[in-house]
């Protein structure tokens, strides 16, 4: 009964009829309709037009002409936009390694036999449900000069005499942001890994066990293999967001102290909105590109490359 | 020699999963509930940090000698009372509330519609179109918010809740298309093809059996939205100039802090209510929210 429903499905999927062929174009297009206009209005055309000024010298309430490479010509000598190139790479780089390996352990562990874990597991993602800018406003109390709650509590501790100047000295307060940065990103990157260690079968580690692979073994050999595709994607995810962070940074430091904290984000959006320079801001953005889709490919490519270790043939 | 060899004690009536029982009580205290502690509470902390000093009366928030820091003495509501009524802060929660409502109703319908036309009309040219939604969902707001100004004011909508209301989308409509389209491939053809024989139209068919089977989708993708909305800030702070369209992250972080003085207790109560509602709303979909979160990650 249910093999020949199924064949005869498989037919008409197969060939459908000629009536719906008929106007699949126009069908499509329809549909298709409200979602292109947004996206083309406000995402495709903006991204040119995001091109186009950073070719020209658009100000704030001036419509700018062509000059050509003008700006980037300038960024090229600016020792400032060298350095925020700087931070973002360092940033991104120790943020997301970090976000990867915390998240990676939260994620085992959370896939132990817990009490209560459909509730830890709804708490640890706290931190990504809460607006970004609001979380890093407690962080900026908790980071304050004077009346730090973690230097309170070291102090009490015996550990430090004096406060930790949490975001006023450069290397703290790189720091300090990449800290933050990885406080908010581990959970995204836990419970999405999370889901992927669930699909793997307990039935792999009982076999390996059988054959006296030590717990280390069957991590590396059943489950980083078996997870590694969505960790790439995860971490394509982890890396383009962190690559272009800007609302913690403009909580926290708004880029200083001595610019030690400013991303590509902060700059471009200090020099174009209250600096009022469109054009040199537009370019700083689109000086983002090449490093992002760099970051996309490589993190895609370099790890999705080891998916034919999922095709379970035994070496 | 075999002979010798003992079954060993995990032949007792068990009820543990898989092979935890390998792992005896004391080990699995260290290696297990000791980091998970720690984890949550590094995770929770701020949260609690928030809450406490939103709570605390004026002389107690800098006064960690004579008052213990991590527990109200005195609790107060002053704080939310100064926000409430003389702030602007009710009209920035009505603002951010009308904004997320906003763009997640048009993402939610223009995306129901391209997930649709992609998944199921399969249209020539739908698989480029499926990942073009894709590539857009990759580009970050950090590098369209200068263009998107120009565009902004040149339409005439810079400074209003429409600014944010139409640009918006531009990041929900992709996530929503993609997990909508994942969706609708879950749902047999069969269905579809029984309808459109017995004279359905497409409009009818995604109206009457497409939607009432995937309601948890839909759940899933306005949930998400609604959040990822209520949460953005770059869009905001450079769209909106008067202090009565803002946003509440943009509102809490512009006008609160004024000059050096720092007023905390009203900063942390303005971030606690703020994050309240998406709080709540999550408690309520936690199940919605995390499928709709590894659903966009695992296509």
């Amino acid at each position: 009964m249910t093999e020949t429903t199924l064949a005869r499905a498989d037919a008409l999927s197969a060939q459908p009829s000629p009536s719906l062929m008929q106007s699949k174009g126009m069908i499509g297009l329809l549909f298709m309709l409200p979602a292109a206009i947004f996206l083309l209005a406000f995402l495709t055309y903006p991204l040119g037009l995001g091109v186009w000024l950073g070719f020209t010298d658009t100000r704030i309430g001036r419509t700018g002409v062509f000059v050509g490479l003008e700006n980037y010509q300038s960024l090229w000598d600016d020792s400032l936009f060298w350095l925020s190139v700087f931070n973002t790479i360092l940033y991104t780089v120790a943020a997301s390694v970090l976000k990867f390996a915390l998240g990676l352990w939260l994620a085992l562990l959370l896939n132990e036999h817990l009490p209560f874990k459909a509730f830890i597991r709804a708490i640890v993602l706290l931190p990504w449900v809460v607006p970004t800018v609001l979380s890093a406003i407690a962080f900026w109390w908790i980071y304050d000069a004077q009346f730090s709650i973690i230097s309170w509590t070291l102090i009490k501790l015996g550990v430090i005499q004096t406060p930790i100047n949490f975001l006023g000295d450069t290397t703290n307060a790189r720091i300090t942001v990449i800290l933050t940065n990885v406080w908010r990103g581990i959970p995204f990157v836990a419970i999405t890994l999370l889901a992927g260690l669930q699909t793997i079968s307990p039935s792999l580690h009982e076999a390996a066990t059988l054959d006296g692979a030590t717990s280390w073994q069957r991590f590396r050999f059943i489950t980083l293999p078996m997870l590694s595709p969505l960790i790439a994607v995860v971490m394509t995810f982890s890396v383009l967001f962190t690559f272009t962070d800007f609302q913690l940074i403009y909580v926290l430091t708004r880029g200083g102290p001595l610019n030690a904290t400013h991303l590509m984000a902060t700059l471009s959006f200090q020099r174009a909105i209250p600096g009022g320079q469109l054009a040199e801001g537009a370019a700083i953005a689109i000086a983002m590109v090449p490093f992002l889709l760099a970051a996309i490919l490589f993190s895609y490519f370099g790890l999705q490359r080891r998916r034919w270790q999922q095709g379970g043939t035994d070496e | 020699m075999t002979s010798t060899v003992k079954p060993l004690g995990h032949t007792v009536a068990d009820e543990s999963v898989g092979m935890s029982y390998l792992n005896q009580a004391p080990r699995r205290l260290v290696t297990i509930y000791l980091p998970l502690l720690v984890f949550v509470f590094v995770l929770l902390f701020p949260f609690y940090w928030m809450t406490i000093t939103a709570l605390k009366p004026n002389h107690e928030l800098t006064n960690f000698s004579d008052f213990n820091p991590l527990w109200p003495d005195s609790p107060t509501l002053q704080h939310i009372r100064y926000l409430l009524f003389e702030t602007s802060y009710p009209s920035w929660l009505l603002n951010t509330m009308l904004v997320s409502i906003g763009s997640t109703i048009i993402s939610l319908v223009a995306s129901i519609l391209a997930a649709y036309a992609i998944e199921r009309v399969r249209f020539a040219g739908s698989r480029w179109t499926g990942l073009a939604i894709f590539l857009a969902y990759l580009v970050p707001p950090s590098i369209l918010f200068i263009p998107l100004a120009v565009l902004i004011f040149k339409f005439g909508i810079y400074d209003t809740k429409l600014a944010l209301i139409f640009t918006y989308p531009t990041f929900l409509i992709p996530f929503c298309t993609w997990l909508l389209m994942g969706y609708f491939r879950s749902i047999p053809y069969e269905l579809e093809e029984c309808a459109l024989v017995d004279g359905a139209s497409r409009w009818q068919i995604l109206t009457r059996i497409m939607l009432p089977l995937s309601i948890p989708g839909l759940i899933s993708a306005g949930i998400f939205a609604f959040t990822l909305s209520w949460n953005e800030f770059i869009y905001a702070l450079t769209f909106i100039q008067s202090s009565e369209n803002k946003t509440v992250p943009v509102g809490v972080l512009t006008e609160l802090v004024r000059g050096d003085v720092y007023e905390w207790g009203a900063l942390m109560a303005g971030a606690l209510l703020g994050s309240l509602p998406v709080v709540l709303l999550y408690s309520f979909f936690v199940d919605y929210y995390v499928s709709s979160m590894t659903g966009a990650v695992k296509e």
